[in-house]
């Protein structure tokens, strides 16, 4: 009885949810994997996008909208490098989805195709919560956007081939346009170069590789631990004896202690959006980066 | 260092060996070329001395930039590929929970709620300073087919419970999720939520009085997410009836079982919301309850027994929000459950009247606990129980209390601090008056600590 109506409500609900037009379903964890995917698969694709630019990735629930939406992902594209430690795993587990778990095609971490910077000696949670496999912030270097890029098109070609040939043309007109891109961001970012500055969370490491930017301190104690008022009141002093073009914090975080650091060291707080659709001109990855720039620029000459 | 003083010593010890011998014999040329090796040495060894201070003086200036952080050498295997070095490297996921309260009481906490001395009444309160369960957590992957878990609860008094040990599939697909073993049931909101995970020291009344703090099953239980945009989630448990209101008979069958379905969605980018409905039924087998207060008055009550059909019918809504969506910096929780329980069947009162007994008696509670900034939250809750009118059989009327005619309620407030995800301090005030003419202030203070693995950021 109870098995019969478990099948007829199946039955029922998959005659009324099965899409028409046979789109392969995506659930990208972050703005930026979501405007990559786009930028790979155009109309090919239903994406969804499980967090937005103005969310912490490190603190996100397994909302029931969230395990719904997993439930049809045909695709998941995620950072990995444990930034969703708390809440994919759940998310993935509840939903029933069998093609996007680990070691299906369907599931794809964007921080295995890259080189991870500050892979921590130790694990030691007195050194505030590290992630074991490095700093997962490995977007805010373009570079990265390379190697990932060609093992994405590369999953979406094994996932849909009836598609290949679209897929191929798309990944290379996007190589393409980001090489150019890159070429103009590096000219425009030669300033930057050596310049000193102040980060609110350890989340430009790979762009301080990329940039040649140099981060003088950071306002959280430990990674993940929220600024205190005594270990602001040290890097004022830091500050004093070598001192900071500006402070640096992520759209989505608390902007108080910038705020705070910017006011005592007279150094000016720049925002980064961090990921696409933080400010109103970083609506694809291309404005991510553009703005990026313009923002630390603007930083850096306005004092 | 060692290296280079040791090969500085014997270049030294050869130079000066040498000369001695040589000196007088020595002509401009050779001194000129002993000249030069000297320098040359000279001049190596400061190159690579300075070369060392270097070395040391960036050591030291990444050290102080990131304390806890080499810079990562890229990688020659394959980047993030842990190497899985030893046998260990299979072994579970594991988190130990340590937990203690402080606790202030005025009125014995043994003392049952009023119309509900039937019911348990475990409230986990100690006086003064003492330890509360310890939890030790392991987690793992099986195979490629199942996942397991357990949670061991170490009691403060020495004892080793097993809370949670099941086995869930991860390969049924289509939305199915199947779990066997001990669990705490699905059903309700707050039901599966552990211990360390609540937002107050204890239960609500109604979850104390109506599941024993929560109902935990000896099962299976098998779900079903819909291919929705909305979560819509059906879910059926059979288990053996192992905790209240169940009486762990020993029998083949069924011994409980619970029907359950949820449904969320979001609300924007900022809010998001979880429904549910939950239904649970068993067989209660020789319940007995002692010192229950009847009508004569007897001192120190009565003990009673009950047999028959306990069913119970429950609607739970939870409601979050925060700006954009972004938890870290504020939020906001509502959150509130209704249950209400119909038994059925015969009393036996005093262990040697037995007549028929039926009673309805419902509970519910509201609870609000909002972060107003990073790390610090504060909370308000609102507990209240109708103990019901009972339909009581000719032979008890006279024995059985039918109707209390009182409404045991508790308003609790509460504050914590974070300071990070691993730790949190609590601060408790309740001013319960669930016992009639027991009107308590209670004060707790509590800490929960995590120690391991990261737990997940459940809804």
């Amino acid at each position: 009885m109870k098995k019969s109506f478990f099948t007829l409500m199946y039955l029922l609900l998959m005659a009324l949810t099965e899409p028409v037009h046979a789109a392969l379903e995506v659930f990208a964890c972050e703005p930026e994997w979501a405007a990559l995917t786009k930028e790979l698969a155009a109309n090919k694709v239903n994406i969804y996008t499980a967090t937005n630019a103005l969310q912490d990735p490190h603190f996100v629930e397994a909302r029931p909208s969230l395990i719904a939406k997993a439930r049809r992902a045909q695709l998941v594209v995620c950072t990995g490098a444990e930034l969703e430690l708390a809440w994919l795993p759940l998310i993935l587990r509840e939903s029933g989805n069998v093609n996007a778990t680990l070691g299906k095609p369907g599931y794809f971490e964007a921080s295995t195709y890259v080189h991870m910077l500050e892979t921590p000696a130790r694990l030691d949670r007195a050194l505030g919560d590290l992630h074991a496999l490095g700093n997962p912030h490995i977007h805010l270097d373009a570079h990265n956007f390379f190697p990932i890029a060609k093992a994405l098109a590369a999953r979406l070609v094994e996932l849909d081939p009836a598609n290949t040939a679209f897929y191929l043309s798309r990944l290379q007109a996007f190589t393409q346009g980001w090489q150019t891109a890159i070429t103009r961001w590096e000219k425009q970012a030669a300033p930057l170069k050596g310049q000193p500055y102040v980060a609110q969370h350890q989340a430009y490491s790979y762009m301080n590789a990329w940039l040649g930017l140099k981060q003088v301190a950071v306002l959280e104690p430990k990674p993940g631990m929220e600024p205190s008022v005594s270990h602001l009141s040290q890097v004022i002093v830091q500050l004093q004896q070598s001192p900071a073009k500006m402070v640096v914090r992520s759209a989505y975080q608390n902007p108080k202690p910038s705020k705070w650091i910017a006011e005592r060291a007279h150094i000016p707080e720049v925002i980064l959006p961090f990921s696409v659709g933080a400010t109103e001109s970083s609506k694809d990855l291309f404005g991510l980066f553009d703005d990026t720039i313009a923002r630390l620029l603007a930083g850096m000459t306005s004092n | 260092m060692a290296i280079y003083s040791g090969s500085l010593k014997q270049a030294m010890l050869c130079v000066a060996l040498s000369m001695p011998l040589n000196v007088y014999a020595a002509s401009d040329e050779d001194l000129r070329d002993i000249r030069e090796q000297i320098k040359q040495l000279k001049e190596s060894y400061e190159r690579r001395i300075t070369q060392l201070e270097q070395r040391l003086q960036q050591a030291e200036a990444s050290r102080q930039a990131e304390a806890t952080i080499v810079q990562a050498q890229p990688p020659a295997q394959q980047p993030n590929r842990s190497a899985a070095s030893s046998v260990s490297a299979y072994n579970p996921a594991t988190s130990l929970i340590l937990t203690g309260t402080y606790e202030n009481l005025k009125q014995n906490p043994d003392v049952p709620i009023t119309g509900f001395a039937m019911a348990p009444n475990n409230h986990g309160y100690t006086k003064g300073f003492s330890l509360q369960e310890t939890e030790l957590s392991l987690i793992a992957n099986i195979d490629p087919q199942f996942r397991g878990e357990a949670k061991l609860a170490l009691s403060p008094d020495n004892g080793l419970g097993v809370e949670n040990a099941y086995v869930q599939t991860t390969t049924l697909g289509d939305g199915f999720n199947l779990m066997f073993g001990r669990f705490f049931s699905h059903l309700g909101y707050l039901n599966e939520v552990h211990a360390h995970a609540w937002d107050f020291v204890d239960q609500p009344l109604v979850y104390r009085t109506f599941w024993n703090n929560q109902l935990s099953e000896d099962g299976m239980q098998l779900r079903w997410l819909a291919p929705t945009d909305t979560f819509i989630e059906l879910g059926a448990e059979i288990g053996r009836g192992l905790s209240y209101p169940g009486t762990n008979r020993q029998k083949n069958g069924l011994g409980s079982s619970v029907l359950f379905a949820h449904v969320g969605s979001d609300v924007g980018d900022s809010s998001s919301w979880l429904a549910g409905i939950s239904l649970h039924q068993t067989k209660r087998e020789n319940a007995q309850s002692d010192a229950v207060p009847d009508l004569l008055g007897t001192a120190g009550g009565v003990s009673n027994l009950f047999n028959g059909n306990s069913k119970t019918a429950g609607v739970d809504f939870v409601w979050k929000y925060a700006p954009n969506g972004n938890i870290r910096l504020t939020n906001f929780k509502l959150q509130g459950e209704y249950f209400q329980r119909r038994e059925n069947g015969t009393l036996t009162y005093n262990l040697t009247t037995p007549d028929s007994y039926s009673v309805a008696q419902s509970g519910w509670y509201l609870q609000g606990v909002h972060q107003f900034r990073p790390r610090w939250r504060a909370g308000l809750r609102y507990d209240r129980l109708n103990s019901g009118i009972a339909q009581v059989g000719f032979l008890n009327v006279p024995n059985i209390i039918s109707n209390y005619g009182y409404t045991p309620t508790r308003t609790t407030i509460m504050f914590d601090y974070s300071p990070s995800e691993f730790s949190r301090m609590r601060m408790q005030l309740a001013q319960d008056n669930s016992r009639q003419g027991l009107a308590d202030t209670q004060f707790f203070m509590q800490y929960i600590m995590s120690l391991g693995a990261h737990g997940v950021h459940k809804f």
